[in-house]
């Protein structure tokens, strides 16, 4: 690790493309160091005190909505769920506009998830509260990418040299875009794995080896990490059945073995077992599933904390 | 109408390989005498051409003037002004109005509102298909008699294969081009930009160059059997090019269009501009193999002309998710500083082939007058400075709309003034 300190200058998180490993330590780091708060009899600080943080959710979503949420609490945050049913949306009010009636309610952050690829770059250019991209289509979810880095960080003690497989829908997911650009920028070494009518074009050019076999993807691997599939391609045209799916790409116990012997085994979320991943792995002694959860707080109270603005010397 | 002399340019026209230091002079909206030094008839109105280039008229043969219907985007009146603004002495304007363009009294109607502004030719292009639905042929014949130039979807492409060889076959009857929007909507899909990195690095879905390439080889087998007159509107792939290319060697009727956003920009402008819905259009901005091998058929003359697909849309439209935008963007009072600029000042291109290309070229394709400036011909006249610096403001566009890349780039080469019908157009 690199013992040269850095300022946070970024007024938003859009992803993970354009930040620098030493960025992107930083974020770790501090991800560290919040994490000692989960673990005490009164999860909170005052460190957001008076911040207002609105969370805009486009896409239903539970565990990052609720993973913010705690974050932002355990910060001292004052926070506003923003969710869009019912809400003027529904009604027709246009993007930009519900923006921008947000905006005049003067928060200091806005953690926004939408199906469409780059609203929260619009947001960010429209309206002067920090940006913290959730999830935005199949492009980026840069706080996803950060706890994965930090739970394989806690357990590998390092990033750099590791071989890390990511396996399953590549072309739809946004964890793996902001994975594949976290992990390299740290030296990692990925593999993608995934059916060919799941596999996005030219993905090679994001500096990744690419396999087509499921042993292929996890052969040596230090990290193996399984996307959901989302049961509604079935079908259509890019895979037959959930259960030609699983014998292809699906892990299991046994075909876990070719992966190194001290791999770890992680997933987004939420899980589809039996699709993708058996339960005997999801459960088992090499997962660190829920352990990903966990630091998803400590991670996303890194993020609030300073995109907020509070410098470490003031704190 | 009084006498026009247009002394002391450079003409430049490449239907009579002209090229040089000539006067013009243009009699009863026609040209007269071009050549040498010409003495000022008395009573006549003289432009001073000193130090710009006089050209045949430029002809965008593909924009949208979204009159009837959309005249919240752009009018006859608006897209005409917006032409002459940059260079344009004729248009020719695509059928997805609404209502369509299908039928003689639409296609009357355009032509009506163009008389009335005055400040270009219009060409109307009919429908192929009834309410371009993609089923049954439209009247062509009637919109042909009321002055259509082309029929054309545009906008959709024709699907159906028997259709398009019907109309392939039908449109010989009145010696007209059928146009095409060369994309295979099932392989399209949802797709809101060009199929590649980028996309892949965006997390945007893809519309794949094959889904152009795969309409534009099934229509040329059409061509082939039909022996009809075919046009690719807004070509944006290599192997499209290569396509059309093994059609000509086939001895096919068939032509291309490229649009100036195609040979400037490429799919990545999308990321650099952060998901600017400014390049948002169909076919998408394409890869740079892709844009190079476009620029390459500039030069070795396998397209025939440049066209806009000038697409006005309205700001709210575009201020929204780049999935949910419309596609399409402006191209009239941008491209002739942009051809000027990237092709003529880099020393790709002539002056004579891109006049070709803006002018000869599209009159040809549309069997229009237009396109020379022979002794006879109507007095259809494009002036502009090659040299003069120019930085595009999109707030200061005639067109009614904003959506334009290029706002804010500055240019070398810049239009001056039109002529049509021997009358200067004031805007």
């Amino acid at each position: 690790m690199t013992t040269e300190t850095i300022r946070w200058t970024r007024k938003d998180l859009l992803g993970i493309a354009e930040l620098s490993p030493a960025e992107i330590e930083l974020l770790l780091d501090t991800a560290e160091s919040f994490s000692e708060v989960g673990e005490r009899p009164i999860k909170k600080v005052p460190t957001l005190r008076g911040k207002t943080v609105i969370n805009l959710f486009f896409e239903a979503s539970t565990r990052t909505r609720s993973s913010f949420e705690i974050a932002e609490k355990r910060l001292s945050a004052d926070n506003l769920n923003f969710s869009t049913s019912g809400s003027a949306l529904e009604k027709g009010e246009s993007l930009i506009d519900t923006a921008l009636n947000l905006q005049a309610m003067a928060p200091d952050l806005v953690v926004i998830r939408h199906g469409s690829p780059g609203v929260p770059h619009m947001l960010a250019r429209r309206i002067g509260a920090g940006i913290i991209n959730a999830g935005d289509g199949a492009h980026e979810h840069p706080t996803q990418a950060l706890l994965d880095a930090f739970t394989i960080r806690r357990h590998k003690k390092r990033l750099a040299g590791l071989r890390v497989a990511i396996i399953g829908d590549i072309e739809h997911s946004r964890v793996v875009r902001s994975n594949i650009h976290l992990l390299t920028k740290m030296g990692a070494t990925v593999v993608v794995g995934g059916p060919r009518t799941l596999m996005p074009v030219d993905i090679e050019k994001l500096g990744v080896e690419v396999a087509y076999t499921l042993d292929d993807a996890i052969r040596g691997a230090d990290v193996v990490m399984m996307l959901r599939i989302q049961l509604e391609r079935q079908g259509r045209m890019s895979f037959p059945s959930v259960k030609e799916y699983f014998r292809l790409f699906g892990l299991s116990r046994e075909r876990l073995r070719i992966a190194k012997d001290d791999v770890i085994v992680m997933h987004p979320g939420p899980m589809n077992r039996g699709v993708e991943i058996a339960s005997d792995v999801a459960d088992g002694s090499d997962s660190v599933i829920l352990e990903q959860v966990t630091h998803g707080v400590s991670v996303r109270m890194a993020v609030l904390y300073l995109l907020s603005g509070v410098t470490s010397e003031e704190s | 109408m009084p006498s026009l002399l247009i002394h002391g340019g450079r003409i430049v026209d490449p239907s009579q390989d002209l090229d040089g230091p000539n006067d013009l002079l243009i009699e009863d909206g026609a040209v007269a005498r071009i050549g040498g030094k010409i003495q000022k008839p008395k009573g006549a109105e003289t432009i001073d051409a000193k130090g710009l280039v006089v050209t045949p008229g430029l002809i965008d043969i593909h924009v949208h003037l979204r009159e009837p219907g959309q005249e919240y985007k752009e009018t006859v009146r608006t897209g005409t002004m917006a032409a002459s603004a940059g260079g344009f002495t004729a248009v020719a304007c695509m059928a997805n109005t609404v209502p369509v363009n299908d039928n003689r009294s639409i296609t009357e109607h355009i032509l009506l509102e163009a008389q009335r502004a005055g400040f270009a030719r219009v060409y109307p292009i009919g429908a192929i298909s009834k309410g371009m639905q993609g089923q049954e042929l439209a009247e062509i014949g009637e919109m042909v008699a009321a002055g259509a130039a082309a029929v054309s979807d545009d906008g959709l492409p024709v699907m159906n294969a028997e259709l398009m060889r019907r109309a392939l076959l039908y449109a010989q009857h009145y010696g007209i081009p059928v146009i095409q929007h060369a994309e295979d909507l099932t392989l399209t899909g949802k797709g809101v930009m060009h199929e590649g990195e980028w996309s892949t690095r965006l997390g945007l879905i893809g519309i794949p160059g094959s889904a152009e390439d795969v309409m534009v080889a099934r229509d040329l087998i059409l061509t082939e059997d039909s022996g009809g007159r075919y046009h690719v509107a807004h070509l944006s792939t290599a192997r499209s090019l290569d396509l059309v290319r093994l059609g000509r060697s086939r001895g096919l009727r068939v032509t291309c269009e490229v649009t100036p956003h195609h040979l400037v920009l490429t799919d990545e402008e999308v990321a650099k501009t952060g998901f600017s819905t400014y390049c948002k259009m169909k076919p998408p901005l394409r890869s740079e193999r892709d844009r190079e091998a476009l620029v390459q058929g500039l030069v070795d003359g396998t397209v025939d002309c440049i066209a806009s697909d000038h697409a006005p849309h309205h700001r709210d439209e575009k201020d929204v998710e780049f999935d949910k935008a419309p596609f399409g963007i402006l191209g009239l009072e941008t491209t002739l500083s942009l051809c000027l600029d990237r092709f003529v000042h880099a020393g790709i291109l002539s002056l004579p082939r891109l006049v070709e290309l803006l002018s000869t070229g599209p009159a040809r394709v549309l069997g229009i007058p237009g396109g020379t400036l022979k002794e006879g011909s109507p007095a259809d006249v494009s002036i502009f400075d090659l040299d003069g610096e120019v930085t595009i403001v999109a707030a200061g566009f005639r067109s009614k709309s904003r959506n334009t890349p290029f706002d804010g780039w500055t240019l070398r080469g810049r239009p001056v003034a039109t002529v049509v019908g021997g009358r200067r157009v004031e805007l």
